[in-house]
């Protein structure tokens, strides 16, 4: 049987790629994200995930406003990388497993969670940067993916109820598929930013501190709040956060945290948690 | 339950909800298309013949003629398709940013904790 052996939380910032990709991981500028990652790649070791489900969005890569899913399934064995506008990085495509994921959204849909399925699907820094914070992409990656892709761009947006209940379903689903697949739940976005208006830049490390408290201990709280409120505390494209309920949604109601990091160097803050089950 | 309040706007801050989407469709879809190489060579080719592909009015021209990004956002234009428009003009996230804010390139690292960190 399938079951759930940790959840992570993390931002997805595009110049994490750019640095990545350039070799400068461990410049004076990106040192302190590397180092936040160190601790999780000996602990991505002891729980040898063999399945990722990343619950990220597209950023007007693959996915355009004349058709717009509110929730999207990846169900394919292979998912290429889109081209962001600078043409494509230096990583190979991305693994899936198309019969998990189709179990999943079988599972999912019967729960009453009418997910958009995705038989082609491309990738960008939503996915991709979390990809490289966690593992090497050389020769390739050592990992299988099923995207999870929620609207975060156009509302209205699916509630951070909806997010979290949508996390629940998706432990039943994991937990009724018959192979013995380890699966890490990764949420991605956030945490506070925000890119449109005179806004630009607004960041707010006291209120994205509280949210990595209340994700961990008190998600119902966080579950509870609108759009509205979500937005005036961390910026408008911090709403992404509700995607972190969705994994944390999959765990156990206590969790034990293993490690949480920030750094906020430019435009967002990039946090990093990781959770296990606690009973 | 409402998830956004009207009557509760955020200074500095268009939400991308359905009304902008409406209203910026034709230039989101513009700058959509930007993201393959070919329709990247078409624009910057030839501007103004690649507007005729769009059906663009001549405000929403001028606007990407201007690089006029906090306009361009104003009218609905999404952030995440206007990155598109931006790297096929040269403008990155954080000069679009810096223009929004109303500052020079400078002057908005100068606001950052790392500017450097780029």
């Amino acid at each position: 049987m399938a079951r759930i052996v940790g959840g992570m939380g993390t931002s997805h910032v595009p110049s994490v790629g750019v640095a990545y990709d350039r070799g400068k991981m461990q410049t004076p500028e990106w040192q302190p994200l590397y180092d936040m990652f160190l601790p999780v790649k000996e602990w991505l070791a002891r729980i040898d995930p063999t399945i990722a489900i990343i619950v990220y969005n597209d950023h007007g890569t693959d996915l355009f406003f004349d058709k717009y899913p509110t929730f999207a399934l990846g169900a394919a064995d292979y998912y290429p990388q889109g081209d962001e506008g600078y043409g494509p990085r230096p990583l190979p495509p991305v693994r899936g497993d198309a019969e998990f994921s189709w179990h999943l959204s079988e599972q999912l849909v019967w729960n009453e969670f009418d997910l958009t399925v995705c038989q082609e699907l491309a990738m960008d820094h939503g996915l991709l940067v979390p990809m490289n914070l966690c593992w090497d992409h050389r020769p390739d990656w050592p990992i299988k993916v099923v995207p999870l892709q929620i609207n975060v761009l156009q509302h209205p947006l699916p509630t951070a109820l909806r997010c979290w209940k949508l996390g629940q379903a998706l432990r039943k689903a994991v937990e009724a598929y018959p192979k013995d697949e380890r699966v890490l739940v990764i949420g991605t976005g956030g945490m506070s930013h925000q890119l449109n208006g005179e806004r630009f830049g607004f960041m707010n490390e006291n209120w994205d501190q509280q949210f990595l408290d209340w994700i961990e201990a008190e998600p119902e709280r966080v579950a509870q709040m609108t759009h509205q409120e979500l937005m005036e505390k961390g910026g408008a494209e911090s709403v992404e956060l509700i995607m972190w309920l969705t994994m944390r949604g999959a765990l156990s109601p206590q969790v034990k945290r293993i490690d949480r990091g920030y750094y906020n160097p430019m435009t967002t803050g990039i946090a990093l948690l990781t959770l296990e089950d606690a009973g | 339950m409402a998830q956004l309040e009207p009557n509760r706007p955020i200074d500095g801050t268009y939400v991308f909800d359905w009304r902008l989407s409406r209203k910026g469709y034709r230039l989101n879809k513009l700058a959509f298309s930007l993201s393959r190489a070919e329709n990247r060579d078409a624009f910057k080719e030839n501007e103004e013949a690649y507007f005729d592909r769009f059906d663009l009015s001549e405000e929403e021209k001028d606007l990407v003629r201007k690089r006029d990004f906090l306009g361009l956002i104003r009218h609905g234009t999404n952030i995440y398709m206007m990155l598109k428009l931006g790297a096929a003009t040269g403008n990155g996230l954080y000069q679009m940013g810096a223009q929004q804010r109303g500052e020079t390139y400078q002057e908005f690292l100068a606001t950052r904790n790392v500017g450097s960190a780029t």
